[in-house]
C-alpha cells in the first residue's frame, strides 16, 4: 500500500459494535472491569485509552515501527526518552538542537549525574571521538532546527550500535512521510506532533516509536509512571490531522521549494538554509535518506535589524514558536525558540543572530513570495 | 469583592473567574491552540505556546488559586505528572524525600523506578506519628510528602504538627490533598507549603479527564515549577482544562452530598455482620477521630472496610455487585469499588502491604451520587451472594 493510502486506511475503532468511521473519543478518566481479579485492557486513561491505542498504533505502522506512544509534547517525549538513562550515563548530542531539548539537557538532567556532549554530528570522527563507555544515547535532529544541516543517519546508526548505544532521531521537521528513521537504523524516532503530524496548530503533542520489544516495555513504564501520556481528545485531532498529512506537505513542499528559490537569487537575502536547493551541499545526503526536503527553510540578510524587519512586516507570516503548520510562520530562532541555548553552546553552534526561520504553509505560492517580497524590501528600504 | 470574603461554594463559580472580553461568553473560551502570534518579535500578549501557557489552562489555574486561597496553581497532564514534576524541580542527585508509608501505589512507582535511577533516595515513614518524619530526617532532605487521609485505608497525618518539623529544618512540606480538595482542607492554613490535587478525582468530579495540580504562596518554587513544567512538557492540555474548569463550580455541592451519603453508609457498613471493620474519619470507631475534626472541614467519601469472611468473599463481593462500579479512581459521581491490593497498590510489595493493612481483604468505596439506600441495597446483596458463595460472574451480568 502506497503512503498516501496508508494514512487513511486503518481500522479507526477496532471491536465498535458501530463501527464509525472516525475513532470515538473515549474522554474518560477510568474503566469499568469486567472481573475483580483480572484487569481489562483499559483500566485507567493514563495507562492506557482506546483513542490513544487507535493513534498509537497507526503512528507505529506509519514509522515503520512496532510500538507508538504519544505524549503531552514534544518535550514529553524527549523527557521519556532522557529516562532510559540513569546516573553515571551520557548523552551525546548534535550541536544542533531545538532550544527546549538544550534546556532540558541542561537544565534538568544534569542535575541527576547524567552528562551531555555536544558535537557536530555532521562530521562522523569528530562525533565519534565524543563518544565515551558511559555514552548510551545519541540524540539528533535532521535536517536540523534551524541551521538545516542533514545529518547521515545511516551512518550514525552504524557508529551508535559500534558503541553499543541507542539512537535517537527528532523527526518532527520530515514526518513519516518524509524520513523514517527506523528503516535507517535509529533506534527510537521522536516526533513533536504539533508540528506536522497535526498540521493545524491546534494540538501540542509528542511521538515516540520504537521497533522493539524491551524499549518498548520501558518507554511504556515511564509513560504510566509520569503520567505523560496525551489525552484522548487531542488524540483525536491528532487523527484527524494526520490523514492530510501528505496533501498538506505535497503542497507546502512545493511551496517551500519556489520560495527557496526565490529567496536565495534575491539580492537582499545573504544565504538561504535549505537542502532542497541543488546547490546545497546537503542536498545527495538529504535525497538519499529522505523523501523531499520538507518546508522549513532558514536565511540570513546580514542585519539582525533587517531579519526583525521582514519578520514583522511579512503579513502572511505570523510571527510564532513552531512550525509544521498549515499556516506560514516566520521566527528568530536567536530570540525566540531558541533563547534558552545556553551562551556557550550558542557560539559554538554558530548560530547567526539574523537568523530567520520560515515555515511554509499552504497559502498561494504567489501570495507567499509577494509577500516576502515587500517585507524585504520595506526593510531593507528603512534601514537605509 | 476579594475572594477572602467569599464563601467556599462562591469561590467555586465565581473564584479567580476569568472574563472573556471578546464576546463577553458566560463559559471561558477554549482555546485549542497550540501557538500564539507575536506582535513584533519578542512582544508578545503573554501567550506564546501552549506547552508553556494557555489562556483556557490558565483559568483552571486561577479558579484552584481561588479555592486554594494561592496565587494561580499550576496544572498538569496527569496527578502524577504532578508530583513527577514537582519532585525533579526540587531534588537532584543525592536528595532525599520523606514520603508517607501509606500512599498511592504510583507514587510509591515513581520512587522506586523513575527517581531511583536518578540517584534520588526516599524513606516511607508512618508519618501519622510526628516522632516517624523528625527521625527520618537526613542532611539529604529536601522535602516531605504526605497524603491525608491515605490511600486507601485512611490514615490520617497531622498536618500542623509535620509542617512545625518541616519548617525547623527547613524543608519543604507538600500535601497530596487529593480524598478532600481544598474545600474538605486547606493544607497551607495549616502549615504546609504544596498542596497537590490530583484533579482526576473530585475536582473534576465527572470521570471526564485525567489532570493534576499544584499551589503554592512560595513564588520562587512557582517559578521554577513553570520552568520545569515547560522543560518537561508536562502542562495541562487546554480541552481536558476547560472541562475540569466546569467540574470546579459544583465541587463544593458535589462534596456535601458525597460526604452525606458516605456517612450514611459507613454506619450500615459497620453495623452489618458481614463486615469486619470499616474506616471511615466520620465515625465514632475510627481511631483518628479527633485529628479529622481538628484538620478536616467533613470526613470526605472514601470509605474502606473489610469483610469477615476474608479475601476471597471481597472479590466475590467487587464481582457481585450491581449498581457500584468496578473500577480504578474515585470522587465521581458513580460510585465506585476497588481491590486495592490488586489494583491501585498491586505494585507495593505484598509483604509490605500486609504491614500497612492493605490486606488482600480490604476494599475500598467511593461513595458516588446515587442515592445511599440503593447503594447499600447493592452491597447488601453482593455481600449475601459472596458469603453464600453462589455468586458467579455470568449470573451478575445476566442481572445487568
Amino acid at each position: 500500500m502506497k503512503f498516501a493510502s496508508r494514512l487513511v486506511s486503518f481500522d479507526p475503532a477496532p471491536g465498535d459494535r458501530f463501527r464509525p468511521i472516525c475513532t470515538p473519543i473515549y474522554q474518560t478518566a477510568t474503566f469499568e472491569q469486567e472481573h475483580t481479579d483480572s484487569i481489562g485492557e483499559y483500566d485507567y486513561s493514563r495507562s492506557g485509552n482506546p483513542t490513544r491505542t487507535v493513534l498509537e498504533k497507526h503512528l507505529a505502522t506509519l514509522e515503520n515501527g512496532t510500538h507508538g506512544f504519544c505524549f503531552s509534547s514534544g518535550m514529553a517525549a524527549i523527557s521519556t526518552v532522557t529516562r532510559l538513562l540513569r546516573s553515571g550515563d551520557e548523552i551525546l548530542a548534535d550541536s544542533d538542537l531545538y532550544g527546549g531539548t538544550c534546556r532540558l539537557f541542561s537544565k534538568v538532567i544534569d542535575r541527576y549525574g547524567i552528562a551531555v556532549r555536544y558535537a557536530d554530528a555532521r562530521d562522523p570522527e569528530q562525533f565519534e571521538q565524543q563518544i565515551t563507555p558511559q555514552t548510551k544515547l545519541l540524540f539528533v535532529e535532521s535536517p536540523t532546527n534551524p541551521l538545516l544541516r542533514v545529518i547521515d543517519l545511516r551512518q550514525l546508526a552504524d557508529l551508535t550500535h559500534a558503541h553499543g548505544a541507542l539512537l535517537c532521531v527528532d523527526n518532527s521537521s520530515m514526518s513519516p512521510y518524509l524520513q523514517n528513521p527506523l528503516d535507517l537504523g535509529a533506534d527510537i524516532a521522536l516526533h513533536s506532533a504539533t508540528k506536522f503530524l497535526g498540521g493545524h496548530h491546534d494540538v501540542t503533542a509528542g511521538v515516540i516509536v520504537v521497533k522493539n520489544e524491551a524499549l518498548a516495555e520501558q518507554i511504556y513504564f515511564v509513560q504510566n509512571a509520569e503520567g505523560s501520556a496525551l489525552g484522548p481528545f487531542n488524540c483525536f485531532l491528532l487523527l484527524r490531522g494526520i490523514k492530510t498529512l501528505k496533501l498538506r506537505i505535497d503542497c507546502q513542499q512545493q511551496n517551500a521549494q519556489a520560495i527557496a528559490r526565490f529567496l536565495a537569487s534575491h539580492k537582499q537575502i545573504k544565504q538561504v538554509y535549505y537542502p532542497g536547493l541543488s546547490e546545497s551541499c546537503d542536498f545527495d545526503l538529504q535525497r538519499s535518506q529522505a523523501r523531499g526536503p520538507g518546508s522549513v527553510l532558514s536565511f540570513t540578510t546580514g542585519s539582525v535589524e533587517i531579519s526583525k524587519a521582514i519578520a514583522e512586516f511579512a503579513e502572511f507570516f505570523h510571527i510564532t514558536v513552531s512550525f509544521g503548520s498549515v499556516t506560514s510562520s516566520i521566527s528568530l530562532p536567536g530570540t525566540m525558540s531558541h533563547a534558552s541555548v545556553p551562551a556557550k553552546l550558542l557560539a559554538e553552534r554558530n548560530l547567526p543572530p539574523d537568523l530567520a526561520r520560515i515555515s511554509i504553509g499552504i497559502e498561494d505560492q504567489e501570495d507567499l513570495i509577494a509577500d516576502l517580497d515587500q517585507a524585504i524590501h520595506r526593510a531593507t528600504s528603512r534601514k537605509s | 469583592m476579594s475572594t477572602h470574603d467569599l464563601n467556599d461554594s462562591t469561590v467555586a463559580i465565581h473564584g479567580g473567574r476569568t472574563l472573556d472580553s471578546h464576546a463577553s461568553s458566560i463559559l471561558f473560551p477554549l482555546y485549542q491552540t497550540s501557538t500564539f502570534v507575536h506582535d513584533a518579535v519578542g512582544v508578545n500578549k503573554g501567550f506564546s505556546y501552549s506547552r508553556v501557557s494557555n489562556p483556557t489552562v490558565d483559568a483552571l489555574e486561577k479558579a484552584i488559586g481561588a479555592l486554594e486561597a494561592t496565587p494561580p496553581a499550576v496544572c498538569f497532564r496527569t496527578g502524577m505528572a504532578a508530583i513527577t514534576t514537582l519532585l525533579l524541580s526540587v531534588l537532584k542527585t543525592g536528595d532525599h524525600a520523606i514520603v508517607s508509608d501509606v500512599v498511592y501505589g504510583g507514587t510509591m512507582r515513581l520512587f522506586r523506578v523513575v527517581l531511583d535511577n536518578l540517584g534520588i533516595t526516599a524513606s516511607f515513614v508512618d508519618t501519622s506519628d510526628v516522632a516517624n518524619v523528625e527521625a527520618a530526617i537526613t542532611p539529604a532532605t529536601r522535602i516531605v510528602l504526605i497524603e491525608t487521609p491515605g490511600n486507601p485505608t485512611l490514615k490520617l497525618t497531622d498536618i500542623e504538627a509535620v509542617s512545625q518539623v518541616t519548617r525547623r529544618h527547613s524543608i519543604l512540606l507538600a500535601v497530596d490533598n487529593t480524598f478532600l480538595t481544598p474545600i474538605l482542607q486547606k493544607p497551607l492554613d495549616l502549615g504546609a507549603d504544596i498542596s497537590i490535587l490530583s484533579t482526576t478525582k473530585y475536582i473534576d468530579g465527572h470521570n471526564m479527564t485525567v489532570g493534576g495540580s499544584i499551589a503554592t504562596r512560595d513564588e520562587k518554587l512557582l517559578e521554577r515549577l513553570c520552568l520545569i513544567r515547560k522543560t518537561l512538557g508536562t502542562t495541562q492540555a487546554p480541552f481536558e482544562a476547560w472541562l475540569t474548569l466546569q467540574g470546579i463550580k459544583t465541587l463544593p455541592a458535589r462534596l456535601r452530598l458525597h460526604c452525606e451519603g458516605a456517612a450514611v453508609i459507613a454506619r450500615w457498613l459497620e453495623t452489618h455482620p458481614a463486615v469486619k471493620y470499616v474506616l471511615y474519619p466520620g465515625l465514632d470507631s475510627f481511631p483518628q477521630k479527633a485529628l479529622a475534626e481538628k484538620q478536616q472541614r467533613a470526613p470526605g467519601a472514601m470509605i474502606a472496610f473489610e469483610l469477615k469472611a476474608g479475601a476471597e468473599a471481597a472479590i466475590q463481593t467487587l464481582n457481585s455487585v450491581q449498581l457500584c462500579l468496578r473500577a480504578e479512581s474515585l470522587g465521581g459521581l458513580e460510585t465506585l469499588i476497588t481491590h486495592p491490593s490488586s489494583t491501585t497498590h498491586a505494585d507495593v510489595d505484598p509483604e509490605l502491604r500486609r504491614r500497612l493493612g492493605i490486606s488482600d481483604g480490604l476494599i475500598r468505596l467511593s461513595v458516588g451520587l446515587e442515592a445511599p439506600e440503593d447503594i447499600i441495597a447493592d452491597l447488601e446483596q453482593a455481600f449475601a451472594a459472596a458469603v453464600s458463595g453462589v455468586a458467579t460472574k455470568e449470573v451478575a451480568h445476566e442481572i445487568r
